[in-house]
């Protein structure tokens, strides 16, 4: 059994090997010059804006979060959608079930103002 | 009744307590928030009444269980004598956590729907915990349980340590479910299944116990329900997860969470693993000898009561691991009985530190204490009799417990772990007996602020303790007799352990308590 797995780890001594190499012949024989263009911290080629470490609203997060719900919610209902016959009446009554759970989450949220940007 | 989980209808009768406490949840969060819309006033006092309404049909499902009989070699859901013992008393501990925490809650703007539909969801997975035979249901009951009580910790937003001790309770959490879902990945590497039952027969047949994946599966396991029940040395999180979060969170953490993990712990080791019994006794006889000293001796010099209780928090599973490591049918269910006494004891010493520490940023320094038995005797009394319990005195439960353990544990031929118990006890005493000193014999020092005064909730559920843990100490036998039908219900068939030392004297007659 452990013979199949030799090629992986060969796989995985040569690519960390590679890596190593290259950077460290580039360490070695490179020439470096120091300008403050490459100094500044690289945001797609445009000049940075400001602190990296800026704070975000919250709201961000709690639409994050809500997005990540129903994101789960799709996953659960795919595989069920590809067995519903198998599932038959109570893979149905189920599936009402955790959508009712769901519901019951959406509405607090709703009400509670989540979905209002201000 | 006779459930054989052939039709699906089966499952719902088996999960008719979380059915009752979700649904119950859920109604109380959509009522709330539609009375309240998005305004951050408190709820309504029908609130905690209608979770507590919830919790006493749920306890009236579990009793009503009983009648049932399942046929439970495959099934993922137990309905057991274990089981049902287990979920009254996290439901009695549910209760009596809600009536604790009204006036506390109100005191501190905290008495929101939210808390208690957390409450009850934690209670789910509690529940569902000491039900689950099958190491997947066992990890989504414990993400149930846990990521409620993360965000109860974190309860109270605009202090500080409340968030401070959530953080914490959170990373260290996420970090233990990891250990644990990797255990559970590798523990059904090693016998193909999932089901304890399927597993422990893929173990009997002895080619499993040899192989390296079950050795590095059940250590995960291990360290994942270390930090859940806090045994040392994962119980870093404790005392400043413990101390941060509001104190009524506190007490239900200490019991509720701690209570259902070890349940769901004694049900893995002694159903499912129990013929390898060589891979996992010496991780736990360490695991319980490390800690019982650790945090007895740590607690010594602790001068802030709601940090040492934790710390006897993390003790008390130490004592519990006893039983564990003993594998009898009898360590089984001195462990069982010795929850149920520990769950209730500790909730009513946290009750009276939210009282006293209550109202003020000082917290619970020891010095709050002095002149308590007088100025107010019935909190007084409630602490020293949950004190004297947590430290083994008689005539109270813990003392019933410790007997019980102890018994276990020369029972099993495990005569250090009983000798080590006694000494860690006896360490114990001299911080438990250090506050009952400070409210009788040292007057109330002179700036004394005017406490609160407990509403009739809380009054209610100050009773409830005395008369349990004094009950189970004066007249134990009800509740011996239920935790020996729920212990010897998983315990390993075979005695485990290292040699084959003489079988445990029938359970029935194992503890001279008349």
């Amino acid at each position: 059994m452990s013979q199949a797995y030799l090629g992986i780890a060969i796989l995985f001594a040569v690519g960390i090997l590679n890596a190593m190499v290259m950077l460290g012949l580039s360490h070695l024989i490179s020439v470096r010059r120091k300008t403050t263009a490459k100094a500044i911290a690289y945001e797609s080629g445009m000049q940075p804006l400001g602190d990296t470490r800026q704070r975000f609203s919250v709201k961000f997060y709690v639409v994050a979060m809500l997005f990540i719900v129903f994101d789960i919610e799709t996953i659960f209902f795919l595989p069920w959608a590809v067995i519903f016959r198998d599932l038959g009446l109570f893979g149905l009554i189920e599936m009402f079930v955790f959508m009712g759970v769901l519901a019951v989450g959406l509405a607090y949220a709703w009400k509670k103002g989540t979905l209002e940007w201000d | 009744m006779i459930l054989d989980f052939s039709s699906q209808l089966d499952y719902l009768w088996a999960l008719l307590p979380e059915v009752v406490l979700s649904i119950t949840a859920m109604t109380i969060l959509l009522v709330d928030v539609f009375r309240r819309g998005p305004r951050a006033e408190q709820s309504g006092t029908w609130v905690p009444a209608a979770a507590l309404a919830g919790i006493v049909i749920a306890a009236m499902v579990t009793v009503f269980q009983l009648g049932f009989e399942a046929h439970t070699t495959t099934s993922m859901i137990a309905v057991d004598g274990f089981r049902v013992t287990l979920t009254l008393v996290i439901l009695v501990a549910t209760a009596l956590a809600v009536l604790f925490g009204m006036d506390y809650l109100a005191q501190r703007g905290l008495g929101i729907g939210e808390y208690y539909f957390l409450m009850l969801m934690a209670a789910t997975g509690m529940t569902l915990l000491t039900a689950s035979r099958d190491l997947i249901v066992i990890f989504v009951a414990i993400e149930l349980m846990s990521i409620s009580v993360y965000v109860l910790a974190g309860l109270d937003r605009k202090d500080a340590r409340s968030a401070e001790a959530a953080l914490k309770y959170f990373l260290m959490g996420a970090f233990a479910s990891a250990f644990l879902l990797y255990g559970i990945a590798l523990v059904y590497g090693a016998s193909g299944a999932t089901n304890l039952g399927l597993v422990a027969s893929e173990l009997a047949s002895g080619a499993a116990t040899r192989n390296p994946l079950l050795y590095a599966g059940v250590a995960l396991l291990v360290i994942g329900f270390g930090f859940k029940i806090s045994a040392v040395p994962f119980h870093m999180w404790t005392p400043d997860t413990y101390q941060g979060a509001p104190t009524p969170v506190t007490g239900f953490m200490a019991a509720g969470v701690k209570a259902a993990a070890f349940a769901s712990l004694l049900r893995i080791v002694g159903v499912g693993l129990a013929p390898a019994a060589v891979v996992w006794h010496d991780i736990v006889w360490w695991l319980a000898v490390l800690t019982m000293i650790i945090p007895n001796v740590i607690a010594l010099q602790e001068d802030d009561v709601k940090r040492m209780l934790a710390y006897s928090s993390v003790a008390h599973a130490g004592y519990l691991l006893v039983g564990l490591a003993a594998g009898s049918a009898l360590g089984f269910a001195a462990s069982v009985f010795y929850l149920g006494i520990y769950a209730i004891m500790t909730l009513g010493a946290f009750a009276v530190v939210s009282v006293v520490g209550g109202d003020l940023d000082a917290g619970a320094g020891i010095g709050r204490f002095r002149g308590l038995g007088w100025s107010r005797p019935l909190l007084g009394v409630l602490l020293v009799v949950c004190l004297l319990s947590l430290a083994g005195f008689p005539p109270t439960g813990g003392f019933i417990g410790k007997l019980y353990l102890l018994r276990a544990a020369v029972g099993s031929g495990e005569g250090l772990l009983a000798v080590i118990l006694v000494l860690s006890s006896l360490v114990s005493y001299y911080y438990y007996l250090r506050v009952i000193w400070k409210m009788y014999f040292e007057p109330a020092p002179e700036e004394a602020v005017a406490l609160p005064v407990p509403g009739r909730g809380f009054r209610l559920a100050g009773a409830l303790t005395v008369l349990i843990v004094l009950a189970a100490g004066i007249w134990p036998g009800p509740a011996v007799d239920a935790a020996d039908a729920a212990g010897t219900g998983v315990a390993p068939s075979a005695l485990v352990g290292g040699e084959q030392s003489p079988a445990p004297s029938p359970v029935s007659g194992g503890i001279q308590v008349n």
